[in-house]
């Protein structure tokens, strides 16, 4: 699968990733509809980002929450009660909500925020997901 | 060992024949609709004698004084029957409510429904706060209560479906009545499919609520993984008893696919937060703190046993050498893990944990595999510890049928407890029960006492009736010492205690007793405060206590709330906080819940206006029902000190202390006589507290709520003006 991964050497804190993140999800520019959040820790940046550990399949209980066969955990929203454990659980605090938007949401590893970053700090790294939660 | 929790024996073959013999009786069609700001407005009324159904208006007022939940419960049962009424008079009613929080699936604990009726166990009102799906899906179906009224020729159900807007009452002739049959035959037959069947919820009581008055009701939930209709219990006072004298074989409600807000709350932000805040509260110290995602309740277990509150042999003793074989870890060992075992959407507490892949023992379903719900912390120390019974296996067994017969686990395990030291003490014989032996740690002599109640023969048709009753009939047989027997029968107003030890604690001697539906412990559970933190030393504070604990917890069942987020998880900096017992953030996150949900801004103080309004009307009813006096407020004494030589001697350092503390010397005294100045002491304590709870409360020496106490709560109506003056 497919894990989105940043360097905080390269990354300038510039945020591009995040509005391009929040274009695809919500048609929106602003970080808070971001699935991905860089946020500066003692001048450097901290990427929070999901990983694709799949904690969050085994919490929801509609079962909303299931990893596709290319490994990605995607949310199908039709089954989403909005119940935000998920939010709650991410234990690398990675899933995200949105004022405007019922369904949580999380990076599906699509690469727009790689693309947008001009410094290259991002990258989507190809890792095995056998014997993680499905 | 792993367990497979997809396992179990199936019970819905026939489902799709047995539907086809129903029989319609009466059907409307209604208009479904969702609430604005937590509520609907209307309720709905059913009386099974005269095949009506209708719908009513909720006013203003009525959520002003009465909010939801237990409180819309009992003002229908008060408008419904009178003075004279009695439980299984065709008017008795029997309401349930979930409150206009419920459903909210962000914050952990919103899902519960509140049952109301005339109880068989204490001829008062009860209350009794359930988990499960059938109150939420009843609300976004567009009714904020449920009243059944008058009594069905054959049996029947009720059903409430949402998406095709009709409400039948259909006999149904073929069914098995017992709970996990029940509960999954109904969700099959009224289930579209596999998806649809988490948007069926079905109440029911199996065949022990037919012929026992400590009946139960089932409230189901379809749990997707183990694709099983698990069950919570509405257990207290007999709500299954009133259910199956009404000839209901169930109740099933089939909702639409639930969603966040379907509250159509003021501020759905707002409540987000508060939830977010709480999962990721118990996400980083339930481990730390309570376990209760992996444990339950049932975490209590060795808690209490270390400190001498673990009721055992019919709360003779307080601990017992073999505890750590029904502890904590064995539970969390036995129970599946990683499954959300929540009982509404939301609930990160997850506590509604299930033993899987159990193999019934004894009575009707031996052999057969089963997920057993539980048990919880009461189950385990009521039918194990109190009973002497420190065997896992044996307490899946009785937790099972329990449930399966619509039985109330609490209520069961103090009758079975005091059947088995009436055993001990030769007030039951071989020949008195029939050739049962009670004796003290026999699981098998339990499971039988238990079929036998279920199928109300022999020894069982008895002990069915509650300790009580049973007092009385063994005194009035010339089986044992009437003193002694009201000493040792643990029940205050009919109901049977649960399951914690409150003799050294005067507090909740008090939290038990002083209650309004007789000793449970979600009124007030004060023992730590009281003994082993000291917080409360005085009478004034052990009043302060009891006036706030209680009317605080009443605010859950007003609200359709559990109790547990409140404080089986506490904020890290909690005890720092100058009140660590009232769990201040969690106060404030349920008034910014209130507010977010109904749009009307409240604070701590208002939300005890608020209950102490419903508590002080209930309070009234009890009177009104010839209840409800400082007569009815008195615990046996078991609970309040040591009956016998033997538990004397148990904690003999302590109690010497005691006397000597009271100002008596108890140098050259007999046991017997040390007994005896004890309970004296005692006694003389009980009733102080008393007085000073009373006046706390609002309540003359008598414990009747004054007019002026009624007035500044706004329940100053002329119906409960007159009740309260004839008892003045």
């Amino acid at each position: 699968m497919k894990v989105l991964v940043g360097d905080p050497g390269k990354c300038t804190l510039k945020h591009a990733c995040e509005a391009a993140c929040a274009r695809v999800l919500h048609k929106k520019d602003d970080r808070p509809h971001s699935a991905l959040r860089v946020d500066p820790v003692e001048g450097r940046p901290r990427f929070h980002v999901c990983n694709q550990c799949g904690e969050c399949i085994a919490i929801c209980p509609t079962g909303a929450l299931v990893r596709a066969k290319s490994g990605v955990v995607l949310l199908k929203k039709d089954k989403c009660v909005a119940c935000y454990m998920c939010v709650g659980f991410c234990p690398s605090l990675s899933m995200f909500r949105a004022e405007d938007a019922l369904p949580p949401f999380k990076c599906i590893s699509c690469g727009n925020c790689v693309k947008a970053c001009p410094e290259g700090a991002l990258a989507l790294v190809e890792q095995p997901h056998d014997g993680l939660p499905s | 060992m792993a367990y497979d929790y997809t396992k179990r024996t199936d019970y819905h073959a026939d489902a799709a024949a047995q539907k086809a013999a129903h029989r319609v009786l009466k059907e409307v069609t209604f208009k479904p609709g969702l609430p604005r700001r937590g509520y609907n407005d209307r309720s709905l009324h059913v009386d099974l004698g005269a095949l009506s159904i209708e719908e009513r208006p909720i006013t203003q007022e009525m959520k002003d004084k009465f909010i939801g939940g237990r409180g819309f419960g009992l003002w229908f049962l008060w408008q419904a029957i009178g003075p004279t009424t009695k439980w299984d008079d065709p008017e008795n009613a029997l309401i349930i409510s979930p409150g206009p929080l419920a459903g909210n699936t962000q914050y952990p604990g919103s899902g519960k429904s509140l049952v109301v009726t005339l109880s068989p166990l204490t001829d008062i009102p009860i209350d009794s706060n359930v988990g499960g799906y059938f109150g939420p899906l009843l609300k976004f179906c567009g009714f904020d209560a449920l009243e059944i009224r008058g009594k069905a020729e054959r049996d029947v159900i009720l059903v409430i479906d949402g998406p095709k807007g009709r409400i039948a009452i259909e006999e149904a002739p073929l069914e098995n009545v017992d709970s996990h049959v029940a509960a999954e035959v109904f969700t099959h037959q009224y289930a579209d499919d596999e998806a649809d069947r988490p948007n069926v919820s079905v109440v029911s009581a199996g065949r022990g609520a037919e012929h026992a008055r400590i009946g139960c009701l089932n409230f189901s939930w379809y749990d997707i993984r183990r694709k099983a209709a698990r069950l919570k219990q509405a257990g207290r006072g007999g709500t299954g008893t009133v259910f199956r004298d009404k000839k209901l074989k169930a109740l099933v409600v089939h909702g639409f696919p639930v969603k966040g807000d379907q509250n159509n709350p003021a501020d759905l932000e707002r409540i987000a937060r508060v939830g977010v805040k709480m999962h990721r509260e118990l996400h980083d110290l339930d481990d730390l703190q309570c376990h209760m995602r992996r444990q339950g309740t049932a975490h209590l277990v060795e808690i209490m046993d270390a400190y001498d509150l673990l009721p055992v042999h019919n709360f003779q003793f307080g601990s017992h050498p073999d505890t750590p074989k029904i502890d904590s870890k064995v539970w969390e060992a036995r129970f599946t893990q990683g499954i959300p075992d929540g009982c509404w959407y939301g609930c990160s507490m997850a506590c509604c944990k299930g033993a899987d892949e159990f193999k019934i023992m004894t009575g009707p379903y031996k052999g057969h595999v089963n997920t057993v719900d539980g048990p919880e912390y009461e189950t385990a120390a009521g039918l194990g510890a109190n009973c002497g019974i420190f065997d896992r296996d044996w307490l899946l067994e009785s937790t099972f049928y329990c449930d399966v017969y619509g039985l109330d686990s609490i209520s069961f395990g103090t009758l079975c407890a005091f059947c088995m030291e009436c055993w001990q003490r030769g007030i039951l014989n071989k020949e008195r029960t029939g050739g049962l032996e009670l004796a003290f740690g026999s699981g098998p002599a339990q499971m039988e006492l238990m079929h036998q109640i279920a199928e109300g023969r022999d020894f069982g048709l008895i002990a069915g009736q509650g300790v009580m009753r049973m007092k009385r009939i063994f005194a009035d047989k010339g089986w044992g010492d009437a003193q002694l027997l009201r000493d040792i029968g643990m029940e205050v107003k009919g109901l049977e205690y649960s399951q914690y030890v409150s003799k050294e604690s005067l507090a909740q001697q008090g939290g038990f007793a002083l209650t309004n539906k007789g000793p449970q412990h979600d009124e007030a559970w004060l023992i730590f405060m009281d003994m082993v933190n000291k917080q409360i030393p005085t009478f004034e504070d052990k009043a302060e206590a009891l006036f706030y604990f209680p009317i605080f917890r009443t605010w859950f069942g007003l609200n359709g709330l559990c109790k547990l987020p409140w404080n089986d998880v506490e904020p890290a900096d909690n005890a720092s906080t100058p009140e660590p017992a009232k769990v201040p953030e969690h106060v404030r996150n349920y008034c910014e819940l209130f507010a977010g949900i109904t749009g009307r801004e409240i604070d701590e103080h208002e939300l005890i206006r608020m209950s102490r309004g419903v508590y002080n009307f209930q309070r009234v009813f009890n009177l009104r029902m010839g209840r409800g006096r400082r007569e009815h407020d008195r615990p046996p004494y078991r609970a309040v000190g040591p009956v016998t030589v033997e538990e004397y001697e148990s904690r003999a350092e302590r109690y010497d202390k005691q006397l000597m503390e009271a100002g008596v010397d108890p140098t050259g005294k007999s046991v017997q006589e040390k007994v005896g100045l004890t309970r004296k002491h005692r006694e003389a304590q009980y009733e102080k507290l008393m007085d000073a709870v009373y006046k706390r409360r609002g309540w003359t020496a008598d414990g009747v709520p004054t007019l002026e106490t009624l007035r500044e709560l706004g329940m100053d109506f002329p119906e409960l003006v007159a009740v309260v003056e004839k008892n003045l």
